[in-house]
This record gives structure tokens, sequence and C-alpha cells, in this order.
């Protein structure tokens, strides 16, 4: 009965919206074992999180509901369990990491704090929990351990942050650790850091890992076995190499062949005269140096990959470019002129020249503004690309270019999904008729079979129109496939430039080197060869 | 932190000055003193004596500049009614009003913030509406109206409590219970909206997860993040209790400054209006100093 660690068994949620019931997961059903790591692979609203949510009793009822089945810790029913010992169970034998480790920590109270409530809340006393907080987050690599115990999460990098939510989760040495997303809003080094970390403790402690993720990489390099989840139902279930080499289900092949990476690399055509040329771009924020002299051009219908961690100073780059933010020197040749000394009349008309698409379209698009006054907007501020008799006309045509519809005009972002609301935003940039586009990890935040549609569709812009991109990014694969030339950037310095088979295929600087060592590759047997490699680069 | 208090000191001490000279010069723009001062019938040489005793012939730059020497060695000069030195009267009758200030809003913080955390961590139940209920109807009632009912029911109908004056505790009993109801209705309102967002936060999730009792979740991790908007508008209530109740105090009898502030002006006695008005401004501008604090003790990150 009890052999497996945990078992999930049948299990439904529902959740009661304005808008009826929605099932959110569908009798699915899950085992996993002591010392075992088990990754559950889905997209935005498969159901992916809703399970671990309510092994860890987190689902907020009403409006949530678990409507049928049993979870199952060592034989016995958490769902079934009497309150106060149901609470003894969190922290203690399960415990949970999150996304976003800054909104997980209290900002009020100091991360020493937040780690000895851990473990004084199932009853150690407090001198131990002293000692153990610090032995804690030195074992977890934080810097300084002694000092950090006084700081608070907001004097953390995202990866130390991330370091300290799995501190406070394995004081107690639960049986289980689940993880959700847990390295998806950091740098692909701290990535691999971080589940390192994770790997080495569950050496350490035998505990199981449960991993929500939508990234395959992740699994290939973490996980033993995978459940494949679409739509709050269980597709298939495997362990790694099975599923991604010998895929049962249409969903699980779509995912795979969908990731990013494997297509043929762009070979750049002969470089003619710039679109753009900067020379020399340097930025200052008080005492901390921005930007340390960036120099590059733009071929018109190329695209220019910047990649870099956080802090290398890419967004900065795009937000000067776009006049957003001025330069301390430098300059910017648009077409011969240079756009920083340009004079806000002629800023005017390189607007229509120079456009823009952000990460997030939900904040980036007015939400009380239709689709058609979205992308008409741009002609209502230049008013002489076309006249208003043409504008539904064009507007259509737009739409029908980005892969949406006629009849998406008279809706409202909110009414469409994250993908098409990224479309939106592209036709928007594309109604000035633009030579340029800056995109700002346009396609970060989609799903992997979105994200593949989106950057198809940006290639074939491209082609047709002879668009350049300036496409800011820090997922590898993705650049690998759209990019003509690929800029390194790392502390406000450009450390190698060059076209996007030199970088990938000979890259000459070792930071370029650690950063595609660094990311992860969705087939199990060549992220295995990785592993191996680094190891040994270790040893 | 002392550079952040300092600052913070300075500007209140900028918008202390430019309060002097608005006062001072808007007091003589209601016109000649001893025009309002003495009565209709008084004869002009009466008037010319008046001036010349207050100094009110010279140029208003001049007056302005004594004022501004006096004020700073705390002298508020005479007050006209009471022959006596216009701060004393003013200090005497802010000690009353600081105490009732004072108490009500230990009250209604106390109150309030307990009521509202309940009412939060069961958002739509029973307490919840019930507590919504009393809360709007507190925030809406006029005071004037409130004062006046208590005195008829518990002093009139009932005789259990004076109906005015001061003398012994219960004849705070009225005025405090009185004052308290609007400010608690509003802190309510703004400690529920507050905590909702708070408890809903991902790190109470993570607190959850931790295994973290219900009452340490909302009084302990909820409670210190929700605080700020809420301080925010205590101190805005505090303030309009320190400007003195004038309403309720009137009402009540209670020897407050929003009362002494009424009579004073009614009898024209402007060095005590001024005295009071610059006295009640100090104050409000510490509490705005004290209210920041809270805010740094409360928030690290704006301690940065």
């Amino acid at each position: 009965m009890a052999d497996h660690l945990l078992e999930v068994r049948n299990l439904s949620v529902e959740f009661h919206t304005a808008v009826g019931v929605v099932k959110a997961v569908r009798n699915i059903s899950y085992h996993l074992d002591r010392g075992e790591t088990l990754a559950i692979l889905g997209e935005s609203g498969s159901g992916k999180s809703v399970s671990s949510s309510a092994i860890m009793n987190l689902i907020d009822m009403p409006p949530g509901r678990i409507s049928s089945g049993e979870i199952l810790l060592d034989g016995v029913d958490l769902l079934t369990m009497p309150a106060h010992e149901r609470r003894q169970v969190n922290g203690r034998r399960v415990a949970m990491i999150f996304q976003d480790p800054l909104s997980h920590l209290n900002p009020v109270y100091t991360v020493g704090w937040q780690i000895r409530e851990a473990l004084t809340t199932h009853g150690t006393a407090a001198a131990k929990a002293a000692s153990e907080a610090l032995r804690l987050l030195t074992r977890v690599g934080i810097p300084e351990p002694e000092r950090s115990l006084g700081k608070y999460p907001h004097e953390f990098s995202g990866g130390q942050r991330q370091r300290v939510m799995i501190a406070m989760a394995l004081a107690l040495r639960p049986d289980l650790l689940i993880a959700d997303e847990p390295t998806t809003a950091l740098d692909v080094t701290v990535q691999a850091e971080v589940l390192a970390l994770l790997e080495e403790l569950q050496q350490e402690t035998g505990m199981a890992i449960l991993i929500i993720t939508h990234d395959l990489g992740v699994v290939a390099e973490v996980a033993d076995r995978v459940v494949v989840m679409e739509k709050g139902v269980l597709v298939e279930t495997g362990t790694v190499r099975e599923v991604y080499k010998n895929p049962q289900h249409p969903y699980t092949k779509k995912l795979i062949a969908a990731a990013p990476g494997k297509g043929d690399m762009h070979a750049p055509a002969a470089r003619v005269e710039p679109v753009l040329s900067v020379h020399d771009v340097r930025k200052r924020y008080g005492s901390f140096e921005a930007l340390k002299g960036i120099s590059f051009d733009l071929m018109p219908g190329e695209t220019m990959a910047v990649v870099g961690e956080s802090g290398s100073g890419k967004s900065t780059l795009a937000r000067i470019l776009l006049r957003l933010d001025e330069p301390d020197s430098g300059k910017a040749l648009w077409k011969g002129r240079d756009l920083f000394t340009m004079s806000p009349a002629e800023l005017y008309k390189l607007r229509r020249d120079l456009q823009m698409v952000f990460q997030d379209p939900t904040q980036s698009l007015n939400p009380r503004m239709t689709v058609y006054q979205l992308i008409s907007e741009a002609w209502v501020i230049h008013p002489d690309i076309l006249p208003k008799a043409r504008w539904r006309e064009r507007v259509a045509e737009l739409l029908m270019q980005v892969g949406l519809g006629p009849e998406h005009m008279g809706r409202y972002p909110h009414q469409f999904s994250g993908g098409q609301r990224q479309r939106i935003a592209i036709a928007r940039a594309l109604a000035l008729e633009p030579q340029l586009i800056i995109c700002d990890e346009a396609v970060s935040a989609l799903d992997v079979s979105v994200q593949a549609q989106v950057i198809a569709l940006l290639d074939k812009l491209r082609k047709e129109m002879s668009i350049a991109f300036i496409f800011i990014a820090h997922d590898l694969p993705v650049v690998r496939d759209f990019a003509d030339h690929v800029m390194v950037m790392q502390k406000g310095n450009v450390v190698e430039l060059g076209t996007v088979r030199d970088v990938f295929e000979t890259p000459r600087q070792d930071y370029t080197r650690a950063l595609l060592a660094a990311g992860l590759d969705p087939d199990p047997d060549v992220q295995a060869e990785h592993r191996a490699a680094r190891l040994q680069r270790a040893s | 932190m002392l550079k952040f208090v300092r600052t913070r000191a300075v500007a209140s001490l900028i918008s202390l000055v430019g309060l002097l000279v608005m006062v001072f010069f808007l007091s003589r723009l209601t016109g000649d003193p001893a025009a309002l001062f003495l009565p209709v019938e008084a004869s002009a040489e009466m008037k010319e004596q008046f001036r010349e005793l207050h100094g009110l012939n010279d140029p208003l730059l001049v007056q302005f500049t004594r004022y501004v020497g006096d004020v700073v060695t705390g002298d508020f000069g005479e007050s006209l009614r009471k022959a006596r030195p216009a701060l004393d009267v003013v200090l005497e009758a802010f000690t009353w009003t600081l105490w009732l200030a004072v108490i009500t809003m230990t009250l209604v913080a106390g109150a309030a913030i307990v009521v509202g955390s309940l009412a939060a961590f069961r958002a739509g139940g029973f307490f919840d509406r019930l507590a919504s209920v009393i809360s709007l109807i507190g925030a809406s009632v006029p005071d004037f109206w409130i004062a006046i009912v208590a005195i008829v029911v518990f002093s009139v109908n009932l005789a259990w409590l004076p109906t005015s004056g001061t003398g012994s505790l219960l004849h705070w009993i009225l005025p405090i219970a009185v004052l308290f109801i609007r400010p608690f209705g509003i802190i309510v309102q703004v400690v529920r909206g507050s905590m909702i967002g708070a408890l809903s936060s991902a790190y109470v999730k993570t607190a959850r997860a931790k295994g973290v009792k219900s009452g340490p979740i909302i009084f302990v991790h909820a409670l210190r993040n929700a605080m700020l908007p809420v301080i925010t508008v205590l101190g805005d209530q505090a303030a309009s209790l320190l400007n003195g109740a004038v309403i309720v105090e009137t009402i009540f009898g209670f020897p407050g400054v929003g009362k002494l502030m009424i009579d004073s002006i009614l009898q024209r006695d402007f060095n005590v209006v001024l005295a009071a008005i610059l006295v009640t401004a100090l104050a409000i501008f510490l509490m705005n100093l004290l209210i920041d604090l809270a805010y740094a003790l409360l928030d690290p990150r704006i301690r940065h």
C-alpha cells in the first residue's frame, strides 16, 4: 500500500468562476518515490501547478474545490487529514519553492528571521533555530552567511534569493520538495547553479523532488521521469528518455517539435550600407556604468540579437536607441544622421521608422482600447501615412499578416491569449511601416509552441518587408533560430560580436562559452553529455 | 536613518516657515485689528491709542520682523481677552486636545486593525459583512448628530454620563466615544482592503507552505506589510483631531484647542488664534515626522 512516498490518485480540481466551473485538473494520477525527481511538464493553462498546490493545501476554497481523488503521503491521505495534523505536514514533510523568489519572500522581515520561522513553527527551540539558519545559509552558498542573516530579501540578487528559498524549504529536511518553475526567472548560468544545488541537496538528504516546468531543457537536466499535462489532463508519462525519443501523444510530439534551437542557422547576406551604425555609446547611472562603449552596425533586413544576463546593459541599450533615455556619449547614425542629436521634429519622423515590441503584451496594450483603436492609433499620430477611409481595410490586412483576422478588430486585449496579444503588438508596430523593430524579450513570456509561431512570423516579416531587427533575448536557442548576427554583452561591454554560426559554433570568448554551456538542451542524451563535460571541467 | 530624519525635518521646517508668513499676512488682510477689536462706537483717539500700543502703525514688514522675532523666542503676545500670555492659553487647551486625540486614536487603531484584519481573513463571510455595514455607517454618520443623540440617550434619558464639561473620568467617555466612530469606520475599510491584498500575496503562500498558523500569518506576515496605507490614513485622521474637533468639543463644552479657536475668532483675540494655529501646525508636522519614521521602521525598503 505505502510503497510510494507520494501517490496522487484520480485527482480532480475545479474552480468556480464568474463564467462557470473551470475543471483545472481532471482525474490525474501519478506517483513519486524517495530520492526520485519527477517533472510535470506543461504550458500555461495546463493545470501543472494545480496538483502541487493541492498537495500543499494552497488552493483557496472557495473558489477552488477538490471534487475527487486522494493524495497519499506514505499511504496517508492528506485530503482527509484533520487540519492541525495537515499543517504539520507543510514545511516538515513537504516543502515548496516558487518561481519568483522576490515576491515569495516577505519583504519586511530579514531572511534570517524567515528561515528561523520555518524551524520554530514546527517546535525547534530558538537557539537551535538560529544556529541551523546559519548552517543552512552557508550550505546553499550565500556569501558572508553570518551578515546575510540580517539582510532583507531586496538586498540579494535573484539567484541568491532562490538559494534563500531553498535553505528555508530544506530547514527541516522534508521528504518531498516541490519546485514550481524554480529557475524560470533566472539567468542561464544562475539556473544551472541552482539546479546543481538542488541535485546535490537531493543526494545529501535523499528527498524526492517534484519539479513543475514548461522547459524541456530543465526536464532533461534534472528529472528521472516526466508527466506531460495539457488542459488539465495527463496526456503522457514515462522516463525522460522514453518520452523525448518516442513520444506517443500528439501534444507531446508538438511540444518537442516546437523546442527552439534545432533549425538551420541564418547565413547573413554580404554587408552593405548599414541602416543603423552605433559608435561607442556610454551611459552611467551615478557610479554604475551601464554601458561602457557599445559599437555595432546593422544592415537593412538583418537581425542583430543582443544576448546577456541581467545587468549586462542590453535593455539600457534599447532604451537609449529609442531615445527613451539619453546616452552620456556616443553616436548612433540612422541612415547617416545621428539620432542622439535629432530635434523633436526630426525624432517625430524617426518614430515612424523605428518601432518597439515589449516583453509583456498584457501591459503594453491599453486594456480599454479595441484592437482597431490600438493599431490605427499610429495613423492618428502620423496622419500622412494613410487616409482615414482606408484605415479599416489596412487594419484588416495587418491582422491577416500576423495570423489573426478582420473579425478580431472590435475586441479588447483581454479577450486574447498571450501569443495573440503579442501578435497584436507586432501588428501595431507594423502599422507605421518601420524599417527597424527593437524586440525586448518579445517572446520570453510566451509558451514554447506559441514562441515558435511568433518567431516564424517575425522572420517572415523580415524577409518580405526587409525590416531590420534588434532582438534582445536571454534565451539562446531562440536566438540561434532567428538571428543573423549575435552580440554578447556582459556588464556593459560587448564581449563578442559575430555571425550566428561563429558565435554558436566557434565562440572565442570564455564568457560566451560559459553562457552556451549553461544552456539546457531538450534532448536528455545531449544534455547528459553537456553535464559530463561540465563536471569534468569542474574537477 | 539619521539622514532620512534630517531631510524630513528640514522639509517640515520650510513648510512651517511658509505657514508663519501666510498666517501673519492673512490675518492682517482681514482688516484693521483696531476696528475689528474695539467696539463700533470707539472714538478715533481710542483706535489710534490701540494701534500705538500694539505697534500697528509701523510698516507691515517691521511688524512682521518683530512678530517673527517674538515667535522664535516663544512670545506670542498677550491674549487680548484673558490678559495672560497667548501661548499659555493655547498650550493649556492643546494639552486637553492632545490627550483626547491620543486616547481616541489609540483605541481607533487597535480596534480597527483587529476588526479589519479579521474581516479580511474571511472576506465575504458573515463577520466581514457585519464589519462592512458597521464601518460604513460609522464613516458616514455626521458627528454633531451622534454627539447630540448620545447626550440625549446617555446623559438626559439614562442619566449615566455628564452632558458636558470636565472634572471626572466620566466626562471623557462621550467625547471619546463620539470622536471614535468616524475614524474607526474609515480605518476598518482601509485595513480590510490592504489586508486582503497582503493575504493574497505570494509571501503569505510561502508562509502557508511552511506550515505557519493562521494567527501569525494574519498578524505577523500580512499585517506589517498592510500597515503602510493604514498609517497614512491614521495620520490624516489624527491630524484632524489635533486641529481640534471643533464641533464635538463645542457641543461637549470640552476646553480643547478647537473650542478655544472658535471662541477666539468670535472674540477677535488674534494673538491666541495665531498661537493656536502655529502650535497645532507644529504638532501636525511632528506627527507627520513620526509617520515617516513609522514607515521606515515597518518597511526596510524605504530605509535604503
